[in-house]
């Protein structure tokens, strides 16, 4: 979707991540998803009178990490806190950076090419989780809320892009692309419908060329189509605006999947005040150039290097390829391209098998990468056909079967090369016309010849054995 | 630095601290709370330009804990506390607005 | 009886410990309906614990230094399961489910806590008159304040309820009542008890400290609850400093530095009783010099800002959400507002405001930001004063103990009775209060020793210089 002329989108995104600790940000409590309300509380993260918070190490680790894979510099930075009452915050206070965040001024290269800066990416803890009673269940028209409290302190990095997003897409793209990095960090999960990653958006408009425009936020989008959508929409809504003559007022929006579309939340006018101030009971973090070496050194490659990689087997990639690679590096799958090309496997051939057989599963188990290796390295041999090849695949990644086993036990005998070539001469003798206009060089007529060859054949034959064969005809 | 604290301003600031003060209780902070800050103009007699602000008396530095997990509260004993509690959590009257 | 003569006679097999909760229960139930210095007493625990420390002995065990010892609990302190309310109606009836650091330590060295006592409404004030629960009366003249806010902690040893208390100090709230009352109080280094477990009045300002009748309960005291504490994030990293030991060292070759600002606007009584403090140090051998230190003067107005300030937030939780009162409106918004109003006594509104309006926007750098530079400025001075000085000497409280009623009306004239005590928390650092002779109406007067962090075994040995003469 794309605005009338001359007007243009600027995006900046704002994406809250849990972190994968074992323990929440400030205290012993287990930090996990889905176990039974108020059972991982302690007077630290309940907030009660006399507690007091201690920082938890690998929460700062796991941050610093997020930092160095953004290209972010890592800084001495403090604690503040964020006062707003709110039931869900068992302090009715936030402890955040403020100030001095823990990483500043980083970058994202996505896969476009186009970059986009970081302004920082900070710790803060999360709150505990309101569900509504009464009404629709939803916050407006419920008559009473019920508190857990096991998500209150569970650590959190905020990462705010600047405002460099110019279209859905590329937040969309800049969003997956942070993710990757997120689960590269093994900083998270990335899960958005789990709520583990979380987006709010600041989206405004201007006539190219002009200022930045009145920014709207539009909150807690948990997937990356919402995102899109959201943006789409609310930009589309200002520039109807102020086309009209009307204004944009600065407020919080609310974006409603079913409806399609954004509404006001709360208006910014009466500017929050949070009298944010130094946390007293939490001391400076000055991560020392050992600690932080460290954290660099168990880096593995972003999702950017893992593609760069990915196009250098490949040699000259084309556009779909490309793709390809953006898909597999996302998923995690390069791993297994790379190990088929070492085992001299065509690093084409490769991708798409990954990009289009493993993409797709639930679930993969790393250790069936070898039997992926064998498979395509049987279709490489002409062993199998196409067909084949996904069929034994499939039972291979799901068993851990050994490839050859299952052809065989399928009846995917290999053709023999003298029983493909009688096959194609008697096929010629039968259509003399198509023959010969293929033989005349129209190239396209090989798919009708390998058309007949796999009905004959029931699909067992290799398309690219036919081609010869009937190149040696011709 | 001194201006004269408004009994607006002492409404405002009762409203951020969810505080709901009478009529007489707001008459008698907007002078007491007056007096406080006149008294506070005193640190105007310093120069504290380019003085760094100390919101902590010592440089402790990276204090952290292990990241190891704890015994957590028992859930009845930590439900009981509440006011109101209801199916394994705290409740509470309508909330109004959506958290900042 | 002193505290370190009960442990040695229960150690000895002399005396039990249920005897000596006897006695102090019997204390408390002679005179706390008058003086009401207890909020809260925990026989049934105490006889527990006290049980438990003389099964110890009998087999053969030591509970520790503090074995069959009664304590008082400064009702800020969390016991589990002990109600604790910090004399506020908004906390009444709540019973933590966890111990402060100090309580553990303390039960871990034989102690017995009896109860919680009095103290200003979340410590705030300046003379235990701001309790919800009515004022605690001064053991030596009833019909004075013991001082604040730990003035039912004071009382508690004044009266001879318990040999020793805690109490908190976070702009003089140990020292000004030890004053009032005739006893030794502590103000350690900021940092060296843990807070895990008390109830925050101001954060950056806070410490836990003792009550004694002498200065050796005292040390002995600090010598228990002191050293690190992974809790807490601002606890120091080391262990408990040795301070018995060192009480004898005296103040020979010291420099003590007689503090101008220290007894500015002092009554003469007391200016008498500090100058005859340092003739007595003088008299042990130390060299003693007059100094001014004229930022001290602005303590008071940077105190008021980020004590109230940080006050402001830690109170924000009393939501009525999760514990102690609610006062249910017609959603969250009105409940939290109709709680906190209800809940909270005049002084602590009057503090939550202050240090919500020093934050706010617009405000921030005018009030809260200039406070936080005026204290730079006290440490700095602080320290240049350390440079030529190992110890500094001034009053404690400007009168002594004054009459119930006399400044409860007038909050600027209770904050002014704060004026010697605040500028040693700001600066983090540690002073003592100690009897040091008595006024003309017969009541005590307290004089301070100052000293720089972790300067605790130096300020207790002049301390006993002091007692001693
Ligand atoms: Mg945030
Ligand atoms: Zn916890």
């Amino acid at each position: 979707m794309s605005l009338p002329d001359g007007w243009e989108m600027v995006v900046g995104l704002e994406v809250h991540t849990e972190l994968l600790t074992k323990t929440k940000m400030f205290c012993g409590c287990a930090n996990n998803f889905g176990a039974e309300p108020n059972t991982n509380v302690c007077p630290v993260c309940l907030g009660l009178p006399g507690s007091l918070p201690v920082l938890n190490e690998r929460a700062v680790e796991l941050a610093m990490a997020i930092g160095a894979a953004l290209h972010c510099t890592i800084a001495p930075s403090t604690f503040h806190r964020k006062n707003y009452f709110y039931p869900d915050m068992p302090k009715d206070f936030q402890i955040s950076q403020y100030d001095l965040p823990i990483n500043a001024a980083g970058y994202i290269d996505l896969p476009d090419g186009s970059r986009v800066s970081i302004e920082r990416a900070h710790l803060e803890e999360d709150t505990g989780k309101s569900t509504h009673l009464g009404g629709s269940g939803r916050l407006h028209g419920a008559d009473r809320s019920l508190v857990d409290y096991n998500r209150s302190g569970v650590p959190l990095v905020e990462i705010v892009s600047g405002p460099d997003i110019r279209s859905s897409a590329q937040a969309r793209a800049y969003a997956s692309e942070l993710r990757g990095i997120l689960i590269a960090t093994n900083a998270s999960d990335g899960r958005m419908e789990e709520g583990s990653m979380r987006i709010d958006a600041n989206v405004s408009v201007r006539r190219s060329g002009d200022a930045f425009g009145t920014r709207c936020e539009i909150k807690n989008l948990n997937s990356l189509r919402s995102l899109g959508r959201a943006i789409d929409y609310e930009a589309a809504r200002q520039v109807d605006l102020l086309e009209d003559g009307g204004t944009v007022r600065q407020e919080t929006r609310h974006w409603d999947e079913t409806r399609g579309e954004t509404s006001t939340m709360r208006i910014k006018e009466e500017a929050e005040d949070y009298r944010y101030f130094r946390e007293p009971d939490l001391v400076d973090l000055a991560p020392s150039d050992e600690w932080q070496a460290r954290v660099r050194a168990s880096l593995a490659p972003m999702p950017a290097e893992r593609r760069r990689e990915m196009t250098a087997l490949l040699g000259s990639p084309s556009d779909a390829q490309l793709d390809a690679v953006t898909v597999v590096v996302d998923l995690g799958l390069d791993p297994w391209v790379r190990a088929a090309a070492l085992a001299g496997v065509d690093a084409g051939l490769a991708l798409n098998r990954a990009a289009n057989e493993l993409a797709g599963l639930e679930s993969l188990d790393p250790s069936r990468v070898e039997g992926f290796v064998a498979t395509l390295a049987m279709e490489q041999r002409g062993e199998l056909s196409a067909t084949q090849t996904k069929t034994v695949l499939a039972e291979v990644l799901a068993s851990g079967a050994d490839p050859r086993d299952v052809a065989a036990a399928r009846g995917f005998e290999q053709l023999a090369a003298s029983a493909l070539g009688d096959i194609v001469a008697t096929l010629i003798a039968e259509h003399p016309e198509e023959w010969g206009r293929y033989r005349d060089g129209d190239d396209k007529l090989a798919q009708f010849f390998i058309g007949l060859v796999m009905k004959a054949t029931r699909g067992q034959a290799n398309g690219k054995a036919v081609i010869a064969e009937l190149q040696a005809r011709r | 630095m001194t201006h004269p604290l408004t009994r607006d301003e002492v409404a405002h600031v009762a409203h951020l601290a969810r505080l709901r003060l009478s009529d007489t209780e707001l008459d008698l902070f907007t002078a007491q709370l007056g007096q406080v800050l006149e008294h506070a103009a005193d640190m105007n007699e310093l120069d504290l330009e380019g003085v760094k602000p100390t919101a902590h008396p010592f440089g402790l530095v990276n204090v952290v804990r292990a990241d190891e997990v704890r015994t957590s509260l028992d859930r009845d004993e930590v439900l009981a506390m509440a006011p109101d509690a209801e199916d394994g959590r705290f409740a509470v009257p309508r909330i109004m607005g959506e958290a900042p | 009886m002193s505290a370190r003569d009960i442990a040695a006679r229960v150690r000895a097999g002399e005396t039990t410990a249920v005897s000596e909760l006897e006695n102090s229960l019997a204390a408390i139930a002679a005179r706390n309906g008058e003086l009401n210095v207890f909020l809260h007493v925990d026989d049934e625990g105490a006889y527990r614990a006290a049980r438990r420390v003389d099964e110890r002995i009998s087999e053969g065990l030591d509970p520790g230094v503090l074995t069959g010892v009664p304590v008082a609990l400064k009702d800020n302190l969390c016991q589990r399961g002990v109600p604790t309310t910090c004399s506020s109606r908004i906390l009444e009836g709540w019973r933590p489910p966890y111990s402060a650091t100090v309580v553990e330590r303390l039960v871990g060295a034989g102690a017995v806590p009896v109860g919680k006592t009095n103290l200003d409404e979340f410590a705030m004030g300046s003379s235990t008159e701001t309790s919800a629960f009515g004022p605690t009366r001064n053991p030596l003249d009833p019909s004075r304040v013991p001082g604040g806010s730990s003035g039912g902690s004071a009382a508690a040893v004044a009266a001879g309820m318990t040999p020793i208390s805690l109490g908190s100090d976070t702009g003089g709230s140990i020292r000004q009542p030890a004053a009032l009352c005739g006893l030794v109080g502590v103000k350690p280094t900021y940092g060296l008890v843990s807070r895990y477990g008390l109830i925050a009045f101001a954060s950056s300002l806070d410490q836990i400290g003792p009550f004694a009748a002498n200065v050796a309960d005292a040390a002995l005291v600090l010598e228990v609850i002191a050293g690190h504490d992974p809790m807490d994030s601002t606890s120091l990293p080391e262990a408990s400093p040795r301070l018995l030991e060192h009480l004898d060292d005296g103040v020979a070759g010291r420099t003590v530095g007689l503090v101008r600002e220290l007894l500015e606007g002092a009554d003469p009584e007391i200016v008498a009783a500090v100058r005859r403090a340092a003739d007595t140090l003088a008299g042990a051998g130390a060299n003693v010099i007059e100094i001014s230190i004229p930022e001290l003067h602005l303590g008071l107005s940077a105190y008021y800002l980020i004590a109230p300030a940080e006050a402001s937030s830690n109170l924000a939780r009393y939501d009525g959400v999760r514990y102690g009162l609610r006062v249910e409106g017609e959603d969250v918004t009105a409940t939290n507002e109709l709680t906190r109003s209800a809940g909270f006594g005049d002084e602590v509104k009057r503090r939550i405001m202050l240090g919500t309006y020093a934050l706010s926007a617009g405000y921030y750098d005018a009030y809260y930001g200039q406070a936080l530079k005026v204290r730079t400025r006290m440490i700095e001075a602080f320290a240049r004063a350390y440079g030529q000085c190992d110890l500094l000497l001034g009053a404690t409280t400007p009168t002594v103990a004054f009459e119930i009623g006399a400044k409860a009306q007038d909050p600027m004239a209770m904050y002014l009775s704060d004026v010697f005590t605040i500028p040693t928390n700001l600066a983090g650092e540690a002073a003592i209060s100690v009897p040091f002779g008595v006024g003309e109406s017969g009541l005590p007067i307290g004089v301070q020793l100052l000293g720089p962090g972790r300067s605790e075994a130096r300020l207790f040995a002049a301390a006993a210089v002091l007692e001693a003469s």
